[in-house]
């Protein structure tokens, strides 16, 4: 992998039915740094990074065309193994959804164990050192087998990053993580964010603009289906080149 | 602002009387009586019959007292009565039934919900509902003029050829028998098995499936999450079973074979249940003493099925309190 992008995406289109949402998506996405994904709501944001991990074609009747390149390999292509694609791009979502009848411990484990390790040695290796990276361990750590479903929200959302990170990801897609939580645990997740990007490339769907602006490194503005813009997040903010972005970020549409 | 006096406006208007409307007070009070009336008829019923069912057993409680539970003969000649197999005979049927009826709903509401296109599974989820009505006599019907042929000539003896040198699987084939009964039972308790484990896996929510999906899991990895996370709700499922299969008279006393005994000599062998002995004998019992017996054992079977109900509300319990927060969403 030579090049400084981790994803490329190419003429990417996805329908639900016969709803066309997006169209002819070409982006790519830089490796170890933050994408935010913004727009108003309906634009196809979230429906854009779902197509990132191939989770868009779970939805009945959803379709998708182009190509996603990931390290040199098109994750649509036949011989593609969507579990394999998952593993690889991680996913945190809207509203936390972690285990509620799982342990944080079991939680964390759960994509371990599944892909395979099963020696507790390392287990419990890959669940402290997923928590700490999360910033949740030093709440956490004296009570590992206490339900997720006790952890506070914004806990909750970080032991669903920290459940992303278990596996080892090279990409985490994140859908609005902020938009169920108060604002101070969202500001906890937004350093969160910052920390993870030394290590990771990020992909953030946010809805909020002043978030996109003090979280990402590159931001992309899409309005009804379309990629309008993309670029460094300083340039698109104070210099919008589409009047479509100046409109938007600049609050004259939402 | 405009609207904040209109709507301070509109409040004035209101009776400036602390207490709510009277009308309000008695309708609220109207409804909690009813509830509380027809909750307690609930009550009372149980009550009455238990009353009832003690008060008709006196007789024979007090010729036999506790070795009514652990006799073992039935002679209404000599008037010697002993409920022991029967309860063996219940309890053995029930279980079994339930064995066979927990993997086969399990299947049949994953099928429903998770892997059968919608189309398919409307149908079918009327189906098993519908069978779910059907009469335990025509079940009984058809056990015996279907399912009892079916397997004497089809399935058992293949079993008993490469299983017989298990005593469990030795011994003359009948058709009717132990097996057939709990085979007969577990169909007949898999339809409203199914149909609430089916309604409980549609109220999972669908995050789950998708965090596990999101993990790279697998869809059976994704189903198996589903079911840990339904667990209490399948073991109510499961009760909910099990007490119908306990007290199921009409349907077994057909293919059971109605045989006394303490214990069969194998599962092909008849046997007899607490319910089968009401349904078969209560009829033609004339002397005061059988009909006690009888009204005892039905009294026992009531005693059963709630210590049953009582250990599945425990676990169930258990299973909550490990869960913590399960049901705070």
């Amino acid at each position: 992998m030579t090049s400084a992008y981790k994803m490329e995406v190419e003429n990417l289109n996805a329908w639900y039915g016969s709803n066309h949402v997006l169209i002819d998506i070409n982006m790519k996405i830089k490796d170890r740094a933050v994408t935010a994904i913004m727009g108003p709501s309906g634009c196809g944001k979230t429906t854009f990074i779902r197509c990132l991990n191939r989770m868009h074609e779970l939805v009945p009747r959803a379709r998708v065309t182009g190509k996603v390149v990931f390290d040199g390999v098109n994750i649509y292509d036949d011989n593609v193994d969507p579990t394999w694609v998952r593993r690889r791009i991680g996913m945190v979502f809207q509203k936390p959804n972690p285990f509620p009848m799982l342990s944080v411990y079991d939680n964390v484990a759960f994509g371990p164990r599944i892909h395979g390790i099963r020696d507790r040695k390392l287990l419990d290796k890959i669940v402290r050192q997923s928590l700490e990276m999360a910033s949740l361990w030093e709440e956490v750590k004296n009570d590992l087998r206490r339900p997720a479903s006790a952890l506070s929200g914004g806990q909750q959302q970080r032991l669903c990053i920290a459940r992303a990170l278990a596996l080892e990801p090279e990409v985490i897609l994140m859908d609005e993580p902020t938009s169920h939580l108060d604002p101070i645990s969202a500001a906890k997740i937004e350093m969160l964010i910052r920390k993870l990007a030394e290590r990771y490339t990020i992909v953030i769907v946010t809805h909020n603009m002043q978030q996109a602006a003090r979280v990402s490194d590159y931001v992309a503005f899409l309005y009804m289906g379309k990629l309008v813009e993309y670029g460094p997040t300083k340039e698109v903010f104070e210099r919008p080149r589409n009047e479509l972005t100046e409109k938007y970020v600049t609050g004259k549409i939402s | 602002m405009a609207g904040q006096t209109k709507t301070a406006h509109f409040f004035d208007k209101l009776p400036h009387d602390k207490r709510r409307p009277r009308a309000l007070i008695t309708g609220d009070k109207a409804f909690k009586a009813f509830t509380a009336s027809v909750a307690s008829i609930v009550v009372l019923i149980i009550g009455l019959m238990t009353y009832y069912l003690y008060l008709g057993s006196r007789p024979s409680i007090d010729r036999f007292g506790a070795g009514f539970i652990v006799g073992t003969e039935w002679d209404p000649v000599k008037g010697a009565f002993g409920a022991l197999p029967l309860i063996l005979g219940t309890l053995t049927t029930s279980a079994l039934a339930l064995l066979i009826a927990l993997p086969l709903s399990l299947g049949v509401a994953l099928a429903l919900s998770e892997y059968m296109p919608k189309k398919f599974s409307n149908v079918f989820s009327f189906l098993v509902e519908l069978l779910a009505a059907v009469p335990s006599v025509v079940y009984g019907l058809w056990g015996l003029y279907v399912l009892i042929p079916f397997l004497r000539e089809v399935v058992y003896p293949p079993i008993r050829s490469s299983l017989g040198f298990l005593p469990l699987f030795s011994g003359p084939i009948y058709g009717g028998g132990v097996l057939t009964a709990s085979l007969l039972l577990a169909i007949m308790i898999t339809p409203i098995m199914s149909a609430i484990m089916r309604d409980l896996f549609a109220l999972t929510p669908s995050t789950l499936k998708e965090a596990a999906i999101a993990l790279g899991a697998t869809k059976w990895e994704a189903v198996k999450l589903m079911i840990s996370y339904a667990r209490s709700g399948i073991v109510a499922a499961t009760i909910l079973g099990l007490g119908r299969a306990l007290g199921e008279a009409m349907a077994v006393t057909m293919v059971i074979g109605n045989k006394f005994q303490l214990l069969p000599s194998s599962l092909f062998d008849a046997w007899y249940t607490m319910a089968a002995i009401l349904a078969n004998e209560f009829i033609e019992a004339t002397d005061e003493l059988h009909i006690s017996a009888l009204i005892n054992v039905g009294l026992l079977l009531l005693v059963i099925n709630l210590i049953v109900l009582i250990c599945a509300r425990l676990i169930v319990w258990r299973y909550l309190k490990v869960a913590g927060g399960i049901m705070r969403e």
